[in-house]
């Protein structure tokens, strides 16, 4: 899946985010005082460049979820800017949100959850053709059996109701509506950990070959590494609502720079592997709402220092072999030091 | 917990200032010219304007409302018409009867909703359950008025083991026994319709707790079957049952209305009826405000002792 | 890319196991009383205008208070001779009227504030319930009063109070299941489709609020037939010569005592008009509400019903095992059908071995983990067939005294979500304690020491403050410590884990899976582990046993089944998953779905989906064969070793 990155580099950016923030909370309380406010994204910088698929990854709580919702206008930053084809979102989103939806579009982790239980298929499906195209009643007709087509569901499906799927069939859907109006990006958010492992594959697949049959570009959004090495062409690793690391999905498997990263990889059990890397449990995470001055992974890393416990790192404090390939670390891992 | 109740009680105050706009708004919209309706139609517009300005209604409603305000924050409610006497008085004292009568009642429909909603869920689909479930059904389909005469003519007038009507006995009375002798059947009457509904929540409460993941990790304990239900499940039971309680003493005090008609009871609701009736309006004003009051206390109440089961909620 | 769900069917709609609506109210005789009543008096109450009915509000002084069954009056007079049948009937049609228009306007109102404070948030919905938290402030009545007070006593100012009081009721009902549904994600899916709020308000999202509106008008319809009643009883509702049952009984509770029957027909009255209609409320509400309508409601009972009726219970395997579970069936009754989710399963458990069960969802693997201590709920599950032996006790025969005791003391759990299995509203301390003294006797100061020293073992820092914290107030991973510890509270043999890392994030899992692992080689106890994942498997277990579909298809060696899968289920199911630091290897999914358990097919349940299916896999029983020992595969057609699925 992982294609030539040589040339993935050189594309112009789609979607550029700078310095994005969001923050919950934090509104003037009646009596004086505010509400505590938490920083669900901060300071948050990426580029997202036409055709590749952007992989971003992090535990609950990282502000991924958070990024992806922004990214669709679903939510909008309390600072920063996200722009599309050099044009803002933010403005865009209040302005015309079926341009937007046009543009961007979005899969939902929970598929089932993410259809209406009193519609069929079809209104479903026709919801977005009715209100972001302009095609007519057999226009529509003839896109809605194309959708189905290329997501492998049969026609008669289109009657039905969606409590009569399998999760694997409403992620179809799910995907399908995502493609009925022919957007150039789509954000997938967790779209294969509410399936179970067989059917993931089949989604996986799926996915796969509409990027190339729709020349479609995909930030995909998961807390499953493994997941995320199989798509991705970049990754960008989330902790605490900042990016820790990001760069061409090679290197950050192969040679990560921040600890954290590393953490995550000798974290996750895969097949055949017996010895998992496991810290202490005094390793706490930090409180959102009283967020550590220094780096927030400062408390749980082994190679802290001073420099970390004060000072925040830039995003692209260090950099790894190829100049696309930065982390937000004092103290950045060397290659010999790494799982390789 | 002392920092919860403070903050609970600072905000009840806008509560109880809203209380006091409504109250006033919807004295201040009755139709037609107080003055008028006091002096009758036959006096001179000298004495109207006169009383109108006696009673302050050529201010704006804004400066009547802090006038009247002003007034309530002294005890002044005004003077009720048809008793001559301040309405403060006469409120506070017939309270106290409806204190005593609502009180009672809530009381009985607690105990006897919750064990019944208990006893209800535990033996799901048994034959108490079917009784419980079929009583409450009639209980919460009875007209509380047409119950309580149903009661007067059977325990009162045949019986002749309870009386019909009143507080104390005429002579002689005033002592607990006498209250209670004449508290029976009006609390009972009462308390029929919150009883139905406290039990059936504290049977779906129940029926929902005990499908929770932690009574499978209580049962997983090795626990008896008698701390399962009483300890864990009726404990989280009783988090969803006590707002319900709370709620329900705002039905027992608007029942009251019927049940002291009904049992000519001296509380705040008879009085309420008639002046209603004889359309002294500074009295259903006064009534209608210190008894919705109490019930923003007795919500308070509820709410503290929720908090104080959950601690989620601190 | 194999796939074939373009052929693959959706569920096939089953008649038989989910009667229709109308079915269901008919099967219920409560409800269906109460219609027939219901419907019974609306219509002679619609009747009476061409009913042989005397005039209503004729006077006959002569006839005064006549009683019941008199000649020509059949419910007899009241005070001032007029007909009490006639009153009644007219009377039940104003009182209908007034009761279903107030519960409308107040449904109508009521469930638009609700829907738009539910929906809009913020602001709007700050404003919308403050105003509806102020009229809520006054005892329900006591508002109408009020109201009645200033609009001056009439029938038609009583409608308008009851509906107003009502309107907060329904405002707030429908407020918190539309905030429900506006999180959820169909909703931002019809946003991003392009419907703006006005469509998604009334087109996504009121039609999923209509069965709610319905349900909470039949249950208040009665409710304000009995309230505009009781104001028209004292007088402030309907007034003379127009009357209501309600005033009807106001009139003749002054001759109460004279002429009871005048006061007595009119209360008989509306409690048989509110009982229809509550009766017939109840059915409608048990029929839309979805939590009742799954009887999902039914209370499960202390310890899984056995009913192995008479097929023979298989005797131990002989092999000196501490758990042997032998062909244990577990089945759930739901309707008419029956779900075989464990069918047949044989597991043995050695001590201190570990022992990983894995399956995807609906393969019964945390039905065979609830099975062993009896933690399946009944109804509507039950033990159908096989036996469970701890060190050779059966425990399906043991008394329920027996194993309450085996329940955490020898056999002790930890489940999935370690938020939703601690009791939300007691202290870790409480709840280890409690874990402890039930299987120990010994003192409150015994057991704080020895719940002090459990939370140390499982490596939570300042264990001795940590006893006095809800669940709530800890973290993920620190919860499932907690739950570790508290089974571990009476030195268990075996520890079923149902997942118990599912929930946690990647660095929490592999804590916890660390600390599983080094507290069995301290304390040696046996570990049933069950899981999806192979990855957690190969951190932790020795033996591993695959399942689908209600059964186990192969066992042996974490080792030798990870590299040497024999089962094409096991294969495909190992090629599937994506490994970390291999991202070129080609996924290899199975096509298809797995059967339902209550309808399996004859012969292997995996025939449908597997690419070296033959004639002879869909027919008669096939068995897990064993080979040396460990080793056993559920297959007429293994793979052999270094072959390809």
């Amino acid at each position: 899946m992982n294609g030539p990155e040589v040339w993935m580099a050189d594309n112009p950016a789609l979607l550029t985010i700078s310095e994005v923030e969001r923050v919950f909370g934090g509104a003037r309380k009646l009596f004086g005082g505010r509400e505590p406010a938490v920083h669900a994204v901060q300071g948050l910088s990426l580029d997202v460049r036409k055709g590749e698929t952007l992989g971003v990854v992090g535990e609950s709580g990282c502000g991924k979820s958070t990024l992806a919702r922004l990214v669709v206008g679903l939510d909008l930053p309390t600072g920063g800017t996200i722009t599309f084809n050099g044009e803002d979102l933010s403005a865009l989103a209040k302005r015309d949100r079926k341009a937007l939806a046009r543009k961007i579009q979005y899969v939902f982790q929970d598929p089932v959850a993410s259809l209406n239980p009193r519609k069929t298929i079809r209104t479903i499906l026709e919801a977005p053709l009715k209100h972001l195209t302009e095609l007519n009643a057999d226009d529509r007709e003839a896109r809605l059996a194309e959708l189905l087509q290329a997501v492998n569901l049969a026609p008669e499906f289109l009657e039905r109701y969606p409590h009569e799927f399998s999760g694997g069939q409403a992620q179809r859907i799910g995907i399908a509506r995502a493609l009925a109006a022919g957007p150039e990006l789509i954000v997938l958010d967790e779209p294969v950990s509410a399936l179970d492992v067989s059917v993931q594959a089949q989604v996986l697949n799926l996915l796969d070959k509409l990027k190339a049959d729709f020349g479609l570009t995909y930030i995909f959004i998961s807390h499953d590494l493994s997941v995320v090495e199989s798509v991705s062409d970049r990754v960008a690793v989330m902790y605490f609502g900042r990016m820790a690391e990001l760069g061409p999905a090679r290197d950050i498997f192969r040679t990560p720079l921040h600890p954290y990263t590393d953490l995550l990889m000798r974290s996750a059990p895969a097949p055949g592997r017996r010895d998992l890397l496991a810290e202490d449990a005094s390793a706490e995470l930090p409180d959102p709402y009283n967020p550590p001055i220094g780096c927030a992974f400062a408390a749980r890393c082994a190679r802290q220092s001073d420099l970390c416990l004060k000072q925040k790192p830039s995003p692209d404090e260090a950099q790894g072999g190829s100049p696309s390939h930065i982390a937000a670390c004092h103290r950045p891992l060397v290659r010999a030091e790494t799982l390789g | 917990m002392a920092a919860y109740i403070a903050k609970r009680l600072l905000a009840a105050i806008p509560v109880l200032f809203g209380l006091t706009i409504i109250v006033f708004l919807i004295m201040a919209m009755i139709p037609g010219d107080p003055a008028t309706a006091i002096l009758g139609s036959y006096a001179t517009p000298e004495n109207v304007a006169k009383l109108n300005k006696d009673l302050g209604l050529d201010k704006s409603l804004l400066e009547q409302y802090f006038i009247w305000l002003g007034n309530l924050f002294q005890g002044d409610l005004g003077r009720s018409y048809t008793l001559n006497r301040p309405v403060l008085d006469e409120v506070l004292e017939r309270f106290s009867a409806t204190l005593i009568l609502a009180g009672t009642s809530l009381v009985l429909c607690s105990i006897l909703g919750l064990l019944a909603g208990i006893v209800s869920a535990v033996r799901q689909y048994g034959w108490a359950d079917k009784i419980i479930t079929l009583l409450v059904l009639i209980g919460i389909s009875t007209p509380s008025f047409w119950l309580g005469l149903l009661l007067i003519l059977i325990f009162a007038v045949n019986l002749k083991l309870f009386p019909a009507s009143g507080m104390y006995a005429i002579y002689g009375g005033g002592d607990l026994p006498d209250l209670l002798y004449h508290l029976t059947l009006p609390a009972l009457t009462l308390s029929v319709v919150a009883t139905g509904v406290i039990a059936r929540l504290t049977r779906t409460a129940m029926l929902e707790v005990l499908r929770q993941d932690y009574i499978r990790t209580a049962r997983a304990k090795g626990l008896s079957e008698r701390k399962v239900i009483y300890k864990h499940a009726f404990k989280s039971a009783l988090v969803s049952v006590v707002p319900v309680i709370g709620i329900q003493a705002g039905f027992v005090i608007g029942g009251a209305v019927y049940i002291e008609t009904v049992f000519q009871w001296p509380g705040v609701g008879s009085m309420l009826v008639k002046a209603i009736s004889t359309r002294d309006l500074l009295l259903v004003q006064g009534g209608v405000l210190v008894v919705a009051a109490a019930y923003v206390l007795f919500n308070l109440l509820a709410d503290v002792v929720q908090t104080l089961l959950d601690p989620r909620l601190r | 890319m194999t796939d074939t769900a373009l052929t693959a069917q959706a569920k096939p709609k089953q008649k038989s196991s989910r009667p229709g609506t109308l079915a269901l109210l008919l099967n219920n005789t409560l409800a269906t009383t109460g219609l027939v009543l219901l419907v019974a008096i609306c219509l002679i109450a619609l009747a009476a205008p061409i009913l042989p009915l005397p005039d209503p509000d004729v006077t006959a002084p002569a006839n005064r208070l006549l009683p019941v069954f008199s000649e020509g009056h059949l419910l007899g007079t009241d005070h001032l001779g007029r007909d009490l049948l006639s009153r009644l009937i007219w009377g039940t049609q104003v009182s209908l009227a007034v009761g279903l228009s107030a519960t409308i306007i107040a449904a109508f109102f009521g469930s638009l504030l609700g829907l738009v404070a539910g929906y809009a948030g913020g602001r709007t919905d700050t404003l919308i319930m403050r105003g509806i938290d102020m009229v809520m402030a006054f005892p329900y009545i006591l508002l109408a009063l009020a109201i009645v007070a200033v609009l001056g006593p009439g029938l038609l100012n009583a409608l308008y109070a009851i509906a107003l009081v009502n309107i907060p009721f329904f405002a707030r009902n429908i407020r918190g299941i539309t905030l429900g549904l506006s999180r959820r994600e169909f909703v931002d899916a019809a946003r991003l489709s392009g419907k703006s709020p006005a469509q998604i308000l009334f087109i996504e999202i009121l039609p999923n609020v209509l069965p709610v509106i319905v349900i909470t008008m039949s249950t208040t319809v009665g409710w304000m037939i009995l309230e505009t009643a009781g104001l028209s009883f004292l007088g402030l509702g309907a007034q003379p010569p127009q009357a209501d049952l309600g005033s009807m009984l106001g009139e003749g509770r002054k001759i109460l005592f004279t002429a009871p029957h005048v006061s007595i027909v009119p209360g008989l009255m509306i409690f048989v008009l509110v009982m229809s209609i509550n009766l017939f409320g109840d059915g409608v509400r048990d029929i839309l509400d979805p939590r009742l309508r799954a009887g999902s409601l039914t209370r499960p009972v202390a310890r899984t019903a056995v009913e192995r009726g008479n097929s023979e219970v298989p005797p131990p395997s002989g092999q000196a095992a501490l758990l042997d579970v032998r062909e244990m069936r577990t089945e759930f009754q739901i309707g008419t059908s029956v779900y075989k989710a464990v069918g047949g399963v044989s597991l043995g458990l050695k001590d201190g071995e570990c022992l990983g069960l894995v399956g995807e969802s609906g393969s019964g693997k945390s039905v065979t983990a609830m099975s062993i201590m009896g933690l399946v709920p009944t109804p509507p599950g039950r033990i159908a067939g096989g036996a469970a032996y701890l060190e050779g006790e059966d425990l399906f025969a043991a008394s329920d005294k027996r194993i309450r005791k085996l329940r955490g003391g020898s056999v002790a759990y930890v489940f999935q979500d370690p938020l939703s299995t601690l009791h939300p509203l007691f202290t870790v301390g409480d709840q280890l304690k409690e874990a402890i003294t039930t299987h120990q006797p010994l003192s409150g100061k015994e057991a704080t020491a020895r719940a002090i020293e459990l939370l140390s073992l499982v490596r939570i820092p300042n264990a001795k403050e940590r006893l006095s914290a809800y669940p709530h107030e800890l973290s993920g991973g620190m919860r499932q410590r907690v739950c570790i510890a508290m089974a571990l509270a009476n030195d268990a043999r075996v520890l079923i884990a149902d997942e118990p890392t599912t929930a946690l994030d990647v660095t929490v899992q592999s804590q916890i899976l660390t600390l599983m692992n080094g507290l069995r080689r301290e304390r040696n106890a046996a570990i049933l582990f069950i899981t999806h994942d192979f990855g957690v498997v190969s951190a932790l277990c020795d033996r591993v046993a695959v399942m689908y579909a209600g059964r186990i298809v192969e066992t042996g060696t974490t080792e030798d089944v990870l590299n040497n899968p024999q089962h094409p289920y096991t294969a495909k199911l190992i090629e599937c998953v994506p490994v970390l630091g291999q991202p070129d290897r080609r996924l290899d999914a199975i096509a298809g779905r797995p059967p339902v358990v209550n309808n399996l097919p004859d012969g292997c349940a995996f025939a449908d989906r597997c690419p070296r299916v033959k004639p002879d896999c869909r027919t008669g029983e096939i068995e897990l064969v064993t080979s040396d020992g460990e080793r056993g595969v559920r297959c007429l057609h293994p793979l052999s070793e270094g072959a390809a699925a």
